[in-house]
């Protein structure tokens, strides 16, 4: 699947949810599958600025795609995290620094869940293009 | 008088979010404004927007009336002794940071000691912090116990012949706790140290008489006693005011300036320099008597039925850690930090945000009082005499759902 394929497929998801707090749990179910993090990882270097709750992040280049791993200590966000994984994982930084990211807004992610930033997803998505930017 | 009518007056209160009936339970961050405010604010700026104290003409002596007036309202809700004893600032923080400044600089000494409560405030630590730093004095700190509660007791031995000021919230905007400031200035005085009362919170829900708390200085904010925003207040005795140097140079707080020496104006014009929040600062006065209107019998018992019923709700769910709890005579607002055992408070202020609920999640500006209670943060719903009984149902309801949709 392609990454505009994978992105598509979140939006049809999506928008199978009327309600906001159906999108939620959704959300939470994403952050309660995610793969486990180590806990020898959840270091100041990896710890994505500008989050009221705390999100770890780390990734490595393997065969020419980067592969992602994050935690963290609120669900929603952890969920947020995860289906970023699930879109970015795998993709290589090429691919991941042309992408503009606007699938987020089309599920309505960046206007209502980070009004204040207080998730951080602005600061997620700037992690993962620098670290596509820096391996390209 | 009843709560719809009073509600009525509130206009953002019928607003709604994401197609539902917003409750706001974030008064404690800032209290929404009554139309009277709102009214006084748009009259200010469309009929009669000029400098004040300056000019001769017509609009600025207008201006110059509502803004000297206010200060003479303000005077009385205070229960000061001189007029000029009220100095308008842009909110609590700058009042905090005044004191804190000009205090400093006429009292403290290297080896000198500040006493805050652990349950401060940023805004009334951090100016402290950095005028200790640039002066070598040092700063103690009056604990809270598990409850929340002030340890009063301690105090006595906290205090020491270097001690030149303490500095508490009368009502934490953590803690919701009414903090016994009288008793407090009192054993300060009694060792020759002064006291500022930061009455950001107290002022919405408390009665204040500066005299007879015999505080030396009192601060608070405009936005959240239903005021315009960017205005405020500091209250200081006119005594300790006048041994003070001036806060910020220029406008109004001269006496005479020349390139050899400048000479300063008296109080309170002393401490407001540059132009004034001639628009904002006058909305104090509809905001008193919305003060005021709120303290009838009829409305304080509604709002204590109201603090009674979350405070029971709330203390008899297991998975909730209440943060500030009374205990004997002592008193609480309506105001509750809590933490829901393995359930983030960010989570948890997200899921009531779509519910119409807005609090407020996180640190509070309280970081040293997180650290105190081992939390990252922590959940907030502050509640204004203005909220009903059914929204505070509405909101124990929605907090259920919210929980075990995350646990």
């Amino acid at each position: 699947m392609t990454l505009k394929e994978r992105q598509e497929e979140i939006i049809d998801e999506f928008s199978m949810y009327e309600e906001w707090l159906d999108k939620y749990e959704y959300l939470i179910e994403l952050g309660k599958n995610l793969e486990a993090f180590p806990q020898d990882k959840k270091t100041d270097d990896r710890l994505i600025k500008g989050c009221q709750s705390r999100v770890w992040l780390d990734y490595e280049l393997k065969d020419g795609a980067l592969y992602f791993t994050a935690d963290s200590d609120a669900i929603i966000t952890k969920g947020i995290i995860s289906l970023l994984i699930s879109v970015y994982s795998g993709r290589t930084p090429q691919e991941i620094a042309a992408d503009d990211f606007a699938f987020l807004n089309e599920i309505g992610l960046k206007e209502n869940l980070s009004p204040t930033r207080a998730n951080g997803l602005v600061s997620m998505i700037e992690t993962i293009k620098s670290a596509a930017v820096i391996n390209s | 008088m009843n709560i719809e009518y009073i509600r009525s007056q509130f206009p953002q209160l019928s607003e709604k979010v994401y197609g539902k009936q917003l409750v706001y339970l974030d008064n404690a961050a800032t209290i929404q404004r009554p139309q009277s405010v709102i009214d006084k604010w748009v009259e200010l700026s469309s009929k009669m927007n000029s400098n004040l104290h300056r000019a001769v003409h017509k609009i600025a002596a207008d201006a110059t009336e509502e803004y000297e007036t206010t200060r003479d309202a303000v005077k009385e809700f205070l229960g000061a002794k001189h007029r000029e004893e009220i100095i308008f600032t842009s909110g609590a923080t700058a009042s905090l940071n005044l004191v804190a400044h000009c205090f400093s600089e006429a009292f403290v000494h290297e080896g000198d000691e500040i006493i805050i409560a652990e349950s401060e405030h940023h805004s009334d630590i951090v100016p402290w912090q950095m005028e200790c730093e640039k002066r070598g004095a040092t700063i103690k700190v009056l604990p809270v116990d598990e409850d929340g509660l002030l340890m009063v007791d301690k105090l006595p031995e906290i205090l020491s012949e270097r001690t030149k000021i303490l500095c508490v919230a009368q009502i934490s905007n953590v803690l919701g706790i009414v903090n016994p400031v009288k008793e407090i200035v009192s054993i300060c005085h009694s060792r020759g140290c002064y006291v500022l009362v930061d009455g950001a919170q107290g002022v919405v829900h408390e009665n204040v008489n500066v005299q007879d708390l015999d505080c030396d200085f009192y601060a608070f904010s405009g936005h959240k006693m239903y005021a315009a925003p960017g205005t405020g207040v500091l209250y200081g005795k006119k005594e300790l005011l006048e041994q003070m140097p001036p806060f910020l140079g220029g406008g109004e707080m001269i006496g005479t300036v020349t390139w050899k020496k400048t000479t300063y104006a008296p109080l309170p014009q002393k401490y407001e320099a540059g132009t004034q929040n001639m628009a904002g600062t006058p909305t104090l006065k509809p905001a008193i008597e919305m003060i005021k209107l709120l303290r009838s019998e009829e409305m304080l018992k509604y709002q204590n039925d109201v603090r009674d019923y979350l405070l029971r709700e709330l203390q008899n769910d297991p998975r909730i850690r209440l943060f500030g709890v009374p205990r004997g005579t002592v008193e609480k607002i309506a105001l509750f930090s809590f933490a829901v055992e393995g359930v983030h408070h960010e989570d948890l202020a997200l899921i009531l945000d779509k519910m119409g609920i807005a609090v407020r999640s996180g640190q509070m500006c309280a970081e040293p009082l997180m650290d105190r209670f081992g939390v990252t943060g922590m959940l907030r719903a502050s509640f204004a005499p203005y909220n009903t009984m059914e929204e505070a149902e509405y909101f124990i309801k929605s907090l259920h759902r919210a929980i075990n949709m995350l646990v």
